[in-house]
């Protein structure tokens, strides 16, 4: 066994009760049902609001100035918010560790670091991982838990999408926001309720947050160009890593597309089970892998049947997603989000949304392959595809970013109008 | 004259100018301005309209903006915006429907359009590689011209140098080096334009060839006829499309899509005004000032004017005196001392781009002040020039910088802790314990030219650095610029200027952004107190500016000493290191009066041909004759008859016997692959051609890697901001498809052997893993039939066999059976090839240990023995007598225990036992090499450099791209050993 490796402090049993976790923003349709989840579970957590200035600084000083913008902002944020709390010996620090060949995969070990150099190390700091790299005595992956993270994915996702497509044409940004607020609390009493592996109380209540959408009204639904947003998935979803760029372009007068968080995780899952087979491995790992997915997307499609009755546009399966990439690019390329971002431009593209913009923290690796890599087969295959890469970081001028980005506005505005006179 | 109709009027605010035109309504262009907007927009375009107002009194307009700053004020005084590609092509269109591309370059963004039928595509370069105009304007200032003399130099021209292409920084890199070995300017200026023309193709065409009709755009392209020389050479273009009123082509792009709106001038003005007052300063991502009062302000200055250096005018000085001079990248600097350290004499001025000639003048000068009462008995130079200027003037040493800035250190705070020199190009640190340096620290590329930009900015905007420090003082709101480079730091103030920010703020934060580049990128302290004492002495050019020494202050929380010579340090430590030097008891053997009357030397290319690297050189002859050679990667190209050749030196030897596995000649093969010698096909040949052989395959390998067949693949590069390796493949790829082999073999390897039994996992980095799919991508050459990249593991032969068969089964019915035997032959020929590595490095170390010598770790990645990536460092390394180790040849002798990062990569978990390994060893330093854009190696250089430093060792990085040039890695070397030869004694 390792011995120079020093010891981590781990979560033990006694801090549920007395430490609060803090969560880092790093999606906001979706975190703010982890937070609840966590709290039903009998855990105390806080997401991190945080966004100002100073916690850009604190990222800088306390890690790598080569490090990539994802790891830079997390570390930041859960520093300036320590610094600004009393409660130091209170609070424990929990982060998403995603594996594979990505440097992403290092963000734990980096917080870390951070946090001996800034002399905060002896706050827990607890792994959310699929395969449970890290044990603490007092968090466990339970079935219930479980469930409700699940759940908080595919409901974010089921929001993220209904807000994308509606919020561009509402008469009123306040009626939104009033249902953004009734469906958080429909999932306070939501998730008081023991949820169960084969339940079918999921279906009753995405049926609720639709209907609370469709009370929103709306006028020409659809009528603007249609923008989506791929990427390195931290900065894909974070605003705070992206410079609110969904606000950004529905300023500009388009309506965005970000395709759902859920096909990251079914992607990271049938990665590990893909590998197990071509590579070779535990087959019993395979089958677990395999059947995750399975489950997760059985249930995902009923949702997506419920979306399509009511009139939304319908999200694709996974499965129909990583059948629009043969050709482009192998299913094995599984560094960072791999094939899965061909994957999603493609689908853009199908969807009426050739225009994207394809984000990327400064110096990503993987997205030399699966983005930038694969713009040129997609443009000879697809060439009204208008896709513009925005690098990401914290010394980028924004005027550089605005300016790409209107280019490829420009042009979305352009292509519309001839599409409309067709 | 009034025209019935609104005329069109066409705004372009672009990073550094404004341009203006009018058109009626047939298009015609009746007025037109281009101006440079200095600093404040607002004011520029207020200017403007007024002038609009006076040409055409009460006509009405329609108003269409465009460019980079004219898109928020657009925005706010409710405006018509165009973006500017979309202007440009609107303007292309109008001329001409027969482009097919469109190059436009301008100060901050270099954009390309394709035309292609109706379809068009435009792009814009990356964030990385901004700056073209901004660039040119720099070299021009380091050149000591303008613009304009660029051009005029350029057309001179005898030979164009090799010139990093992936960025400004990166280029100035190359170049500082350049000018301080003597090079031609003309040669220089030319160069400056290959580079952006190897940067414009390199970075935007992406897989597209620039060929047919071409168009040039911009304020550069349209007003330098040697730069569109450059792209016309290089693209090999027959039609070239240059438009009249080429630099305000935009700007009549956006007036022929000016509609809709109509107003008039007054309106206009009126908006603009408002505009000011309510946006005018507009206050995000603003700093506390640097001063809190103007009486903070006095305290700071007294406390600092209490340094104080022994001052002697030479007129009453008598007796012995010794001579130090610093050739640094920007300036160069002169210091007289006497037998106390008393100031004598002192000289500092800009290189001009010629420092010998500004040291012969210095000289003269101080030959006349000079008189019969004082001998110099010794004379040092140091900085990049310090070996050429010892030639051209007879000095009686020299000596790397780093150890003449410690020298001087000391001199002013025997009780120093941690020394930081900000020069113009460099920034150095040193961090002391015990009178002994334990660490050096040196800005890589990246960080670099920060000092100089400073003053090249203030220059821009007409103000002396003096003034504009002074400005700073007073600064309410420093503008936040950021911390990366200058080339992004380059873009933030552009940004700041078309928010109007005041040039105090810039100038404040500017410092700013100099210091966090130091403390964070640099030194990456987080608390300077805790880590390096509170001793701490700031010095070098840069840290003259009040602003610089405040920001520190305020970053740090420490109060530091700036000595009253601190542009003159290296100079001084010269001058101290000569008084110290043995040659002291006899008079100076620097050449006198008559010697330097009749001094004149001139500069002739050639190029070395003792090896396959074919190193440019540059031969200065001096007057009586003797030579001087610079530019050699090794002692063979110096003409030294001293041969290093003995020494062991693993990368070298990896070299040669990887390319020594080669089927056999006389045997004719059933089929031919094609393998390029890229990434980690460096390490798996030694499985891969006896795989190959075994079933009656032969391998031929594309071309040894250079700069041609790297030129050769940068059209279809996808990514500029990748790493150089990477985009070498491409080039290699191009070689093996001119060889028509059966088939080209480039496997995607997501996985690496499993070396440790308890290594988290043993994954490749993405780009070694996946690069194949990016070449399939995009690259027109190939016959992608004919490329196999196939998934493969060699770690699991059933798997192996099973994809592999797969790939092949199109070109030969090979069978499991021979697959297997085939593989069991590779495998063993790659472990048997593993051994000998190992065997080889335990070799080299025992010579090292019996023949007590130094020896570097160069550790970096199988595919770093490549010549054109690791740029001759190990050869360089050999001149200087030491033993080159690779990190694959002693990996395993270190203690096997687990590290505090995810040690998931396989090639890194060597880098890591490298280090371990080396910790008993005295002797023997560790050097990482690092290729430009490797994410990765942000998380290992800090896991390395705490498994050494927690052991008592140093840790050095070079950071390698395209640059060529390997002066600042000839110094980071030197101070490497000379600390060494320090701690010895």
């Amino acid at each position: 066994m390792p011995t120079q490796k020093e010891e981590r402090v781990v979560f033990t049993q006694a801090m549920r009760k007395t430490h609060t976790i803090l969560v880092p923003q790093m999606a906001p349709y979706h975190f703010q049902f982890f937070v609840q989840a966590l709290k039903t579970e009998g855990y105390k957590a806080e997401l991190l609001l945080n966004d100002d200035y100073a916690l850009i600084e604190q990222g800088m000083k306390y890690s790598h100035n080569d490090i990539c913008v994802p790891a830079m902002l997390v570390i930041g944020q859960f520093i300036d918010a320590i610094k600004t709390r009393k409660d130091h010996d209170k609070i424990a620090l929990i982060i998403t560790q995603t594996g594979g060949g990505c440097r992403a995969s290092n963000y734990i070990n980096l917080l870390r670091k951070a946090l001996k150099k800034a002399r905060l190390d002896d706050i827990p700091v607890i792994s959310l991982s699929a395969g449970n790299i890290e044990s603490n005595p007092g968090f466990k992956m339970t079935t219930k838990l479980f469930l409700k993270l699940h759940e908080s994915v595919m409901f974010g996702d089921l929001m993220m999408g209904l807000t994308n497509q509606i919020k561009p044409y509402v008469v009123s940004l306040d009626a939104l926001k009033k249902a953004h607020q009734e469906i958080e609390n429909l999932f306070e009493v939501y998730f008081e309720h023991r949820p169960h592996l084969f339940g079918n109380r999921y279906r009753r209540h995405a049926k609720k947050i639709i209907h609370l959408f469709n009370q929103i009204p709306v006028q020409s639904l659809g009528s603007k160009p249609k923008v989506g947003i791929v990427g390195e998935i931290y900065v894909k979803y974070s605003p705070l890593g992206n410079n609110n760029l969904e606000v950004t372009l529905e300023k500009e007068g388009v309506e965005t597309m970000t395709p759902p968080l859920y096909d990251f995780f079914l992607y990271s899952f049938d990665s590990t089970a893909h590998d197990i087979k071509r590579y070779g491995g535990s087959k019993k790992l395979w089958l677990v892998y395999k059947a995750l997915v399975w489950y997760i997307e059985n249930r995902r499609e009923k949702v997506r049947k419920i979306i399509a009755k009511s009139g939304y546009q319908r999200p694709i399966s996974y499965r129909q997603l990583k059948k629009g990439v043969e050709g482009f690019i192998d299913v094995g390329t599984h560094s960072g989000e791999g094939w899965l971002l061909t994957a999603e431009m493609i689908d853009l593209i199908h969807h009426g949304a050739p225009n994207i913009v394809c984000t990327q923290p400064f110096g990503c690796l993987p997205n030399h392959i699966a983005g930038k890599g694969m713009f040129k087969k997609i443009k000879k295959h697809f060439p009204q595809s208008n896709i513009v890469a925005i690098d990401y970081d914290t010394s980028a001028s924004q005027i550089n970013q605005l300016n790409r980005i209107n280019l490829m506005v420009s042009n979305a505005f352009k292509n519309h109008a001839v599409k409309k006179e067709d | 004259m009034i025209y019935l109709k609104p005329l069109r009027v066409g705004i372009d605010i672009g990073s550094t100018t404004i341009k203006v035109v009018v058109i009626d309504q047939q298009c015609h262009i009746i007025y037109k301005t281009y101006e440079r907007h200095m600093s404040s927009i607002n004011a520029a375009v207020s200017v403007l309209f007024k002038r609009l107002k006076e040409t055409f009194g009460l006509q009405t307009m329609v108003f269409n903006f465009t460019g980079s700053a004219g898109f928020g004020l657009a925005k706010k005084i409710g405006a018509k915006f165009t973006q500017e590609v979309i202007a440009a092509t609107q303007a292309i269109r109008f001329h001409r429907d027969n482009i097919d591309v469109c190059i436009e370059l301008g100060g901050e963004d270099a954009k390309i359009i394709f035309f292609d039928g109706l379809n068009i595509e435009q792009r814009m370069n990356g964030t990385c590689a901004g700056g073209t105009g901004a660039f040119i304007d720099q070299m021009a200032s380091l050149l000591n011209t303008d613009a304009r003399g660029i051009n005029t130099l350029a057309k001179e021209h005898q030979q164009i140098y090799d010139i990093a292409s992936r960025c400004g920084v990166f280029a100035k890199t190359d170049i500082q080096p350049l000018l301080n070995q003597g090079a031609r300017i003309e040669d220089i200026a030319v160069s400056v334009y290959q580079a952006i023309v190897n940067q414009t193709i390199g970075g935007l065409s992406q897989g597209r060839k620039i060929t047919g009709s071409v168009a040039f755009l911009g304020g550069p392209l349209t007003f330098s006829d040697q730069l569109r020389e450059r792209f016309i050479k290089t693209l090999k273009l027959n039609d070239v499309f240059v438009p009249q009123n080429g630099e305000v082509f935009v700007a009549f792009g956006a007036a022929l899509e000016a509609k809709d709106l109509v107003f008039d001038v007054d309106t206009m003005i009126e908006r603009i005004i408002q505009y000011q007052l309510e946006y005018g300063h507009e206050s995000h991502n603003r700093k506390q000032p640097l001063f809190s009062s103007e009486k903070a302000y006095t305290l700071f200055k007294e406390r600092h004017s209490q340094n104080k250096l022994n001052e002697v005018k030479i007129t009453d000085y008598h007796g012995k005196a010794y001579l130090g001079i610093d050739a640094g990248s920007t300036t160069s600097k002169m210091v007289l001392i006497g037998e106390n350290q008393e100031l004598l004499y002192s000289f500092y001025a800009h290189n001009h781009g010629n420092p010998v000639q500004i040291i012969k003048q210095a000289l003269e000068d101080l030959y006349i002040n000079l008189h019969a009462g004082i001998t110099i008995h010794s004379a040092y130079s140091t900085g990049y020039g310090e070996t050429l200027l010892k030639h051209a003037f007879a000095l009686d040493g020299s000596e790397v910088e780093t150890i003449c800035h410690y020298h001087a250190a000391k001199h002013f705070k025997p009780d120093v802790d941690f020394v930081i020199d900000i020069g113009g190009q460099d920034m150095k640190c040193f961090t002391i314990k015990n009178g002994v340096i334990t660490a050096i620290i040196l800005n890589e590329a990246c960080s670099s030219g920060c000092g100089s930009f400073i003053e090249t900015f203030a220059e821009s905007l007409g103000y002396s650095i003096e003034k504009f420090s002074q400005l700073a003082i007073g600064a309410k709101a420093p503008v936040d610029l950021g911390s990366r480079c200058t080339v992004f730091m380059n873009s933030s103030v552009k940004q700041a200027q078309s928010e109007a920010a005041l040039p105090e703020d810039i100038s404040a934060g500017l410092a700013i952004s100099v210091v966090k580049n130091a403390l964070y990128k640099v030194i990456r302290a987080h608390d300077i107190k805790a880590e390096y004492g509170h001793n701490i002495l700031v010095q070098g050019g840069t840290f003259n500016n009040d602003a610089v020494l405040r920001a520190f202050e305020l970053e740090t929380e420490v109060e530091v000493m700036r000595p009253p010579i601190a542009g003159l340090m290296g100079a001084f430590g010269a001058a101290l290191l000569a008084q110290n030097s043995k040659q002291n008891t006899v008079k100076s053997q620097m050449v006198g009066i008559p010697e330097l009357e009749n001094f004149s030397y001139r500069t002739k290319r050639a190029v070395c041909k003792q090896c396959l690297n074919y190193c440019p050189l540059t031969v200065n002859i001096f007057s009586d004759n003797t030579r001087y050679i610079s530019g050699n990667r090794c002692e063979r190209g110096a003409g030294n008859n001293q041969s290093f050749e003995h020494l062991p030196n693993l990368y070298l030897y990896k070299y040669d016997k990887i390319l020594s596995y080669q089927s056999n000649p006389n045997h004719k093969y059933a089929l031919t692959v094609g393998l390029p010698l890229v990434l980690n096909m460096y390490e798996n040949i030694p499985f891969w051609q006896p795989f190959f052989d075994a079933i009656d395959i032969r391998v031929v390998y594309s071309d040894r890697s250079n700069k041609v067949l790297y030129e050769t693949g940068q059209d279809s590069i996808p990514s500029d901001t990748i790493c150089y390796p990477a985009k070498l493949v491409h080039g290699h790829i191009e070689s093996l498809v001119l060889k028509k082999p059966d088939f080209i073999f480039f496997p995607n390897m997501p996985y690496n052997f499993l070396e440790k039994d308890h290594g988290d996992n043993h994954y490749n980095c993405p780009i070694v893993a996946h690069y194949p799919e990016v070449i399939d991508a995009n690259m027109d050459h190939l016959n992608l039939s004919s490329f196999l990249k196939p998934y493969v593991t060699l770690n699991d032969k059933k798997k192996f066999i099973d994809s592999i068969l797969h790939a092949l089964s199109p070109y030969t019915r090979v069978t499991k059976k021979m697959l297997n035997l085939a593989f069991e032959i590779g495998m063993k020929s790659y472990f048997d090839f593993r051994k000998d590595v190992q065997l080889e490095g335990e070799k080299a170390l025992e010579y090292v240990i019996e023949n007590n010598l130094n020896a570097f770790v160069l550790a970096g990645r199988p595919y770093h023995i490549d010549p054109e990536i690791n740029h001759g460092i190990p050869r360089l390394i050999r001149s200087l007598n030491v033993v080159v180790l690779s990190e694959d040849s002693i990996n395993h002798l270190a203690n096997q225990d687990a590290v505090n990062v995810l040690n998931q990569w396989t090639y890194h978990t060597r880098l890591y036992d490298s280090a371990k390994a080396i910790i008993p060893y005295k002797n023997i330093s560790y050097v990482h090499l690092v290729s430009f854009g490797c994410g990765l190696d942000a998380i290992t250089s800090d896991e390395i450099k705490d498994i050494l430093e927690s052991n008592g060792k140093l840790y050095t990085q070079l950071k390698i791209d395209e640059i060529s040039n390997l002066g600042a890695v000839n110094i980071r070397l030197r101070s490497l050993i000379a600390t060494r030869a320090k701690e010895d004694r």
